[in-house]
């Protein structure tokens, strides 16, 4: 039987990206997945857990497991949302096993793809230079790849599905996973250090020769396109999920 | 706006700068990675060394003792001081005693958290700073804005210029080798003329009562044996348990640091020489506080490595003074709240909550949680700025109420795209400076979810 998958998309892709979800469903669907989209779902209260406002995400924390607790499966296009959920909640949960079962079941997009349906290998053509921003929570909070710090093998199995589709060239950056300054609230909060932040990852990739820039995060992606616009750069701005459901 | 966000914004204003900053770290940065790629077993040391030092922050009454035990039977004296004022005026004490009016001093972050050099200077008595870029912000009259690399911040050219004025180089020279001549001529003078020689402690070990200071010019070993009393200074938290846990931390620091296998000099001091003083003053200044705390103490586990800085994207772009602490970069941003949550109230937010930290951390710090968690704890202090209390709790209410969010979510999709460009972007929209807006779509996902699938 097809898993049930509770598809949860994060508020500002919701309201700002619903190409990304739109994708990412398709995606899903097209491996066999039964996707449902639960409408009463709002944000995770990550922007208010990492300014220090976690009684503003008790109430929203609850709400969340109510929502999806009964999936097989809760699938999300953010590292970092994911994140939230997966590894900030457990304050407002003692002893619940309905939240340690969501704990579990809850993946990232692409992790889902590679280590729960087991895709190794998307067919489709995208005849590109991409270059493949590593999210800092996916990378050192979810470890969906391996980070440039550690001594350990490397691994990346987002990079490895990119790579497998026909066409695509993955770009080789000077600093492969240093953050583009997003950050959440530090966006706004810390505006001059952000932007210079954004602005060098940018650079990066220009000098890789990206193409198409992406990555398993929107946000990360809204501030560096903001950039790129801002400056007329000539980069194509994809969340992965789109390239995977163009490459179908 | 508060106090870090400005000073970063300062220092970003000279891109040019902030870019070269930015570089020469991640160039240390980049020699740490190939340092560290170079040991198969990498993170068993850094694991067995945050276990080592775990287990000392949490037996350190017992340990402290030990070491006191060790080092008196060795001939060393050793001293108390609860906080900065008590440590400065028992190192002035010793000084004093032995009519010290010349003083040459090894790099000490402690010293520069107890403002011990203007203390002492105050009580007639002069202090040379003989690291050189402890030495070069010295001669501008500024603290180091690094742990490891006091002068990173300056140019070879500012250096030159600096040089020209206090020590009578040529003008306009920029020849690194030449400066250090220069420097290094000039700190000779000040070895020999010297009475007493102060250092910092890298690494106490309780077992032995003895101490290991490194430095990659020598100057600690200069400065203490070329006069007779030497004053160590060190924060209770630099001790280790056994002279066989040393190994695992000398493999550490050096390579965290700056990327070579081991400094240049790693000396060990066992008691004074025949004739010699050796002290060793022992400064809490906080930290018994911080290790009774289950959230914050594993910071005391920090070896002063600065890898965390070099790594540190905001760091890099905003400079050490913008901090405004004795420590800056991301274990600055934890210690300092501790001093002083409200002065320091801004240092937990100059995070993009990266992680890079963690990862780089030679003892396993999970820095990027504890300034999470003092995110909250400022927040609770009711330290946080009304704006972000504000609109984080406005934000909360409306995410519990999924038809208010809708609303709110189809209004702005309908008004934003009609506004002219001056009501998007002028000086309250921090994210429109150099940033564009997403383009608002006509409908979110949830309307084409309605129209598109069957939905539940």
């Amino acid at each position: 039987m097809a898993p049930k998958v509770g598809l949860f998309i994060p508020c500002y892709i919701d309201q700002l990206y619903p190409q990304v979800g739109i994708a990412t469903l398709k995606t899903l669907e097209h491996f066999g997945c039964d996707v449902e989209y639960p409408e009463s779902q709002t944000c995770c209260g990550q922007p208010m857990a990492n300014t220090g406002c976690t009684n503003d995400v008790g109430p929203l924390a609850k709400r969340f497991l109510d929502i999806f607790k009964s999936y097989d499966a809760v699938v999300c296009p953010s590292g970092s949302c994911v994140s939230m959920v997966k590894h900030h909640y457990d304050e407002y949960f003692t002893d619940n096993p309905e939240y340690e079962a969501l704990k579990a079941k809850t993946f990232e997009f692409c992790e889902y793809l590679t280590n729960v349906l087991g895709i190794d290998k998307l067919a489709g053509r995208f005849p590109h230079k991409v270059g493949l921003h590593q999210s800092c929570h996916g990378l050192r909070e979810l470890r969906l790849a391996s980070a440039s710090e550690l001594r350990i093998e490397p691994f990346g199995p987002a990079r490895a599905l990119l790579e497998s589709i026909d066409g695509v060239e993955v770009t080789t950056l000077k600093r492969p996973d240093e953050c583009c300054g997003f950050g959440g609230t530090f966006a706004v909060a810390e505006e001059a250090v952000s932007c210079m932040m954004g602005e060098d990852r940018v650079s990066d990739h220009e000098q890789a020769g990206t193409e198409v820039l992406t990555a398993l995060d929107m946000s990360c992606l809204m501030h560096m396109s903001g950039i790129i616009r801002r400056q007329q750069k000539p980069i194509r701005v994809m969340h992965i999920s789109e390239i995977f459901a163009e490459s179908l | 706006m508060p106090a870090h966000p400005k000073l970063a914004t300062e220092f970003v204003k000279n891109k040019e700068r902030a870019h070269w900053h930015d570089q020469s770290l991640w160039f240390v940065r980049s020699k740490r990675d190939a340092a560290s790629q170079q040991i198969p077993e990498w993170e068993l040391l850094r694991e067995q060394a945050s276990k080592i030092k775990s287990y000392t922050v949490s037996h350190l009454p017992d340990l402290l003792e030990d070491f006191e035990k060790n080092a008196t039977a060795k001939g060393v004296h050793v001293h108390w001081a609860r906080d900065a004022k008590e440590h400065n005026e028992i190192v002035h004490g010793i000084l004093k005693q032995h009519e010290v009016t010349k003083v040459v001093k090894s790099k000490s972050m402690l010293t520069e958290e107890c403002h011990l050099n203007p203390y002492l200077e105050r009580h007639g008595i002069e202090v040379i700073d003989t690291d050189l870029g402890e030495r070069i912000v010295q001669l501008q009259n500024k603290p180091p804005s690094h742990l490891v690399m006091p002068a990173i911040h300056i140019k070879k050219e500012e250096i030159g210029e600096l040089f020209h004025e206090k020590l009578g180089t040529e003008k306009g020279a920029t020849d690194p080798q030449y400066l250090t001549e220069a420097a290094r001529q000039h700190l000779r003078q000040k070895f020999i003329g010297a009475e007493a020689g102060i250092t910092g402690v890298n690494f106490a070990i309780a077992e032995t009562g003895g101490f290991v200071v490194c430095t990659n010019e020598g100057n600690a070993d200069l400065g203490t044996s070329l006069n007779k009393l030497h004053i160590a200074c060190m924060g209770i938290e630099k001790l280790i348990p056994r002279a066989n846990d040393l190994s695992v931390f000398l493999r550490l620091l050096a390579r965290s640091a700056t990327g070579q296998p081991i400094t240049t000099y790693s000396s060990h001091f066992h008691g004074p020489a025949p004739r010699a003083e050796m002290h060793v003053v022992l400064l809490d200044n906080g930290r018994s506080e911080i290790s009774g705390s289950d959230e914050f103490r594993r910071s005391l586990n920090c070896i002063r490595c600065a890898a965390c800085m070099n790594t540190c994207p905001v760091y890099r772009r905003s400079g050490g003074y913008s901090y405004e602490a004795t420590v800056p970069g991301p274990i600055g941003s934890t210690l300092s709240p501790s001093k002083d949550a409200k002065k320091y109230s801004s240092l937990p937010f100059a995070c993009s909550l990266c992680g890079s930290c963690t990862d780089v951390c030679p003892v396993k710090i999970d820095l990027h949680h504890q300034l999470l968690t003092w995110r909250k704890e400022i927040r609770v202090r009711g330290l946080l700025p009304f704006s972000k209390r504000i609109s984080m709790k406005m934000m909360g209410w409306m995410m519990q109420a999924p038809r208010l969010y809708r609303f709110v979510g189809k209004c702005a999709r309908a008004i934003v795209p009609r506004l002219p460009r001056f009501l998007l972007y002028n000086r309250f929209n921090a994210w429109g400076k150099q940033r564009e807006l997403p383009d608002f779509p006509k409908q979110s996902f949830r309307e084409w979810m309605k129209k598109n699938h069957d939905n539940k």
